[in-house]
């Protein structure tokens, strides 16, 4: 439990400042790699402008089961280009220096064994990433793969879905040591018009278990959604709305950064404001 | 990785949460993880309850046909001049193949937790027809993921499981074959999973599904046991069975992983050659990796993106292999092989003309192996080979490449 205790976890400082303020952050999505290398650098940047409390970049994966077509797609078109892990940790470790915020990697558990959880978590720390986003880990897996990665000075976030009992809740909730990430519906990732009504009572009862930074993903898409998780949760994830208007600007061959930037600003701003 | 020194009984995994080994587990969204929790408890439960064998058994004799024939195959063991070997004749089943002892093990799984959908991924065909089949006699809403591209191999399947009135879902992402229709399930599973049951057909995903798939085929290494012993009064010598997912293989060779003195062999498909992309011979060529919710060996590249693969045989083309195979592999206890595409649609055309009876391209591939063993055992020594399905769905394939050879 010691080694990486919430309160010397970079990412979990990110946080700090925003439940004192009742104010919701964002944690934007950015697949690596799509369209291009120079893209993930300039959106990370561009969020970051815009006010990100983290940024969460999704490592390519073949078979991502956990989502929607948008993210299908960009993956897939990134695996096309024949990116590869190496180039996406040299891609980010190119601009660490200008990136004040922490950084995570959404990374599927296929890809982290393959590589060797030890030698991936070294690798990702020298390109300044600051913890994983593991989806397809749950406890009790979870428990050594988490214990590794913190001894490896990597910070682990795990999910917990409206159908995870309340007693895995408190489990999972345990094993993060960086935010833990709340799933707004059970299924995939992608746009939803509305928020689940029984969210706000989910978020409340985890929150009676733990202090933690709490982040609702899947699904969130406006301003509006980000608003109403103020009071509820710490942060709104948003990955699907930002990766379609990521599409779209190339195929109008619009500033892909740009575009990202004034959303991310956008749905920060519905986190601030009263 | 292999380092399972001091296992005594092979036959007892897996552990309470799926480990064979090293190997099985749930490497899931943490979505899936309440249907798993709700359906191992739920297959526990009739595992002890008479009444659930009972209505097992009963539709596996009244509605399958079981059990199924051990059947000597006199002119294909003169043919071959060796051993004597006798086929198990999972074809004769309702429906064509062993797919079917599974899927009415699984409905009946349905019906007891109170979800009226099931869901499921096809190759072949052979399982989504399997499992339309039961949708029908138990009255389940049923939607079948396959890809696109099985969808134009297997175009007889796809009309059956029409027929039954099954919906069939065409996936047109990856290579648009067996690994795509599993990802698609699985995501409809995530949206759905409190109403809907997810019939895996293999031996492979999360636990419990390689643990009670296994169970559910086993019927058919109990048969082939009791069937030698009558007809032989005694073991045979080897058991050969062809691995996809490797369902067919589990359910045959579990009953025998105590009985050391026969040879266990899985076959798996060499394609076109050795090269990755060119096979989807998983546990020859691949290493332990993590492919739909568990550890075991997998076919995949440097980074860990899952590879493409090739096999003649649409039911075999899957670049994953369930986790109690691998075990087993580590363990040395079945011992796994490669029969290529060309020896497969040999083997097809030689059972066609010695017996009168065609095998699935799958089965085909064990029948090939037979016919490399065979000539180099004594007539008094006795193989049996799993085939595990008819190979009437294959026909028109076979038709066009033997046309393209010889053409």
């Amino acid at each position: 439990m010691g080694i990486a205790a919430a309160s010397e976890s970079r990412v979990a400082r990110a946080f700090a400042p925003l439940r004192a303020r009742g104010q919701a952050g964002l944690v934007p999505f950015l697949p690596a790699g799509y369209p291009d290398l120079a893209t993930t650098q300039s959106c990370l940047l561009a969020a970051q402008r815009a006010g990100a409390t983290v940024i969460e970049v999704g490592i390519p994966f073949s078979d991502p089961i956990a989502d929607g077509p948008v993210i299908q797609q960009a993956f897939a078109h990134a695996l096309q280009q024949r990116i590869r892990l190496a180039d996406i940790f040299a891609a980010i470790g190119e601009i660490r220096s200008q990136l004040t915020v922490p950084v995570m990697a959404m990374v599927t558990y296929s890809i982290v064994y393959r590589i060797g959880l030890e030698r991936f978590a070294e690798q990702a720390r020298e390109a300044g990433l600051s913890g994983v986003i593991l989806p397809d880990v749950p406890p009790p897996e979870a428990q050594d793969i988490c214990h590794r990665f913190w001894e490896s000075g990597l910070d682990t976030t795990l999910l917990i879905a409206p159908t995870t009992s309340p007693q895995r809740r408190g489990e999972i909730a345990d094993l993060c040591s960086g935010f833990i990430y709340y799933l707004s519906v059970s299924g995939i990732t992608g746009e939803r018009t509305a928020l689940p009504a029984d969210l706000a009572s989910n978020l409340k009862q985890i929150r009676q278990l733990t202090d933690k930074p709490l982040a609702v993903g899947f699904g969130i898409s406006t301003a509006a959604h980000v608003r109403q998780l103020r009071g509820h949760a710490d942060a709104a994830i948003v990955g699907s709305a930002i990766v379609r208007r990521m599409r779209d600007a190339a195929q109008k061959n619009a500033v892909i950064s740009d575009v990202v930037e004034s959303y991310c600003q956008e749905l920060a701003e519905g986190g601030r404001e009263a | 990785m292999s380092s399972t020194a001091s296992q005594p009984v092979l036959s007892q995994v897996p552990d309470a949460l799926g480990h064979f080994g090293p190997y099985g587990g749930t490497f899931v969204p943490e979505t899936l993880v309440f249907a798993l929790r709700q359906l191992t408890d739920e297959y526990q439960r009739a595992k002890a309850d008479p009444a659930f064998q009972q209505e097992f058994d009963f539709y596996l004799r009244e509605y399958v046909g079981r059990p199924s024939r051990l059947y000597h195959a006199r002119r294909l063991s003169e043919h071959l001049g060796g051993a004597k070997i006798y086929l198990k004749r999972e074809d004769l089943n309702h429906t064509g193949a062993h797919k079917i002892n599974n899927a009415i093990g699984q409905a009946l799984l349905t019906k007891r937790m109170g979800k009226k959908r099931v869901i499921a991924e096809t190759g072949a065909g052979q399982h989504g027809v399997a499992t339309a089949t039961v949708a029908a006699l138990f009255d389940l809403e049923c939607d079948v993921y396959m890809g696109a591209e099985d969808v134009r191999r297997q175009a007889l399947n796809v009309f059956r499981m029409r027929l039954m009135n099954a919906r069939v879902v065409e996936v047109h992402s990856g290579l648009k074959t067996l690994k795509d229709a599993l990802n698609e399930a699985l995501r409809d599973w995530m949206g759905s999973v409190e109403n809907t049951h997810y019939i895996i057909g293999s031996v492979a995903g999360p636990h419990p599904f390689p643990m009670m798939v296994r169970d559910f085929q086993a019927c058919i290494g109990r048969e082939t046991r009791q069937q030698c012993l009558e007809a032989e009064q005694r073991l045979p010598d080897a058991v050969i069975a062809c691995v996809g997912g490797g369902s067919n293989a589990a359910g045959i060779f579990y009953p025998f992983i105590d009985d050391t003195s026969v040879r266990l062999i899985g076959v798996e498909p060499g394609g076109r050659s050795a090269r990755l992309g060119d096979h989807a011979a998983t546990l020859t060529y691949g290493q332990p990796g993590v492919l739909h919710g568990a550890l075991s060996y997998v076919l995949q590249d440097e980074d860990g993106q899952t590879a493409d693969v090739h096999s003649v045989s649409a039911g075999l083309d899957y670049p994953g292999v369930g986790p109690e195979h691998a075990y087993w592999k580590d363990s040395k206890r079945v011992e796994y092989t490669t029969v290529t595409d060309e020896e497969a649609l040999e083997a097809f055309e030689m059972l066609a003309r010695t017996e009168g009876i065609i095998p699935a391209l799958e089965s085909a591939h064990a029948i090939a192996k037979v016919a490399r063993l065979a000539p180099q055992m004594g007539k008094d020594k006795v193989i049996v080979v799993n085939l595990s399905g008819r190979g009437d769905k294959d026909c028109q394939e076979v038709a066009r490449l033997l046309e393209n050879a010889r053409g």
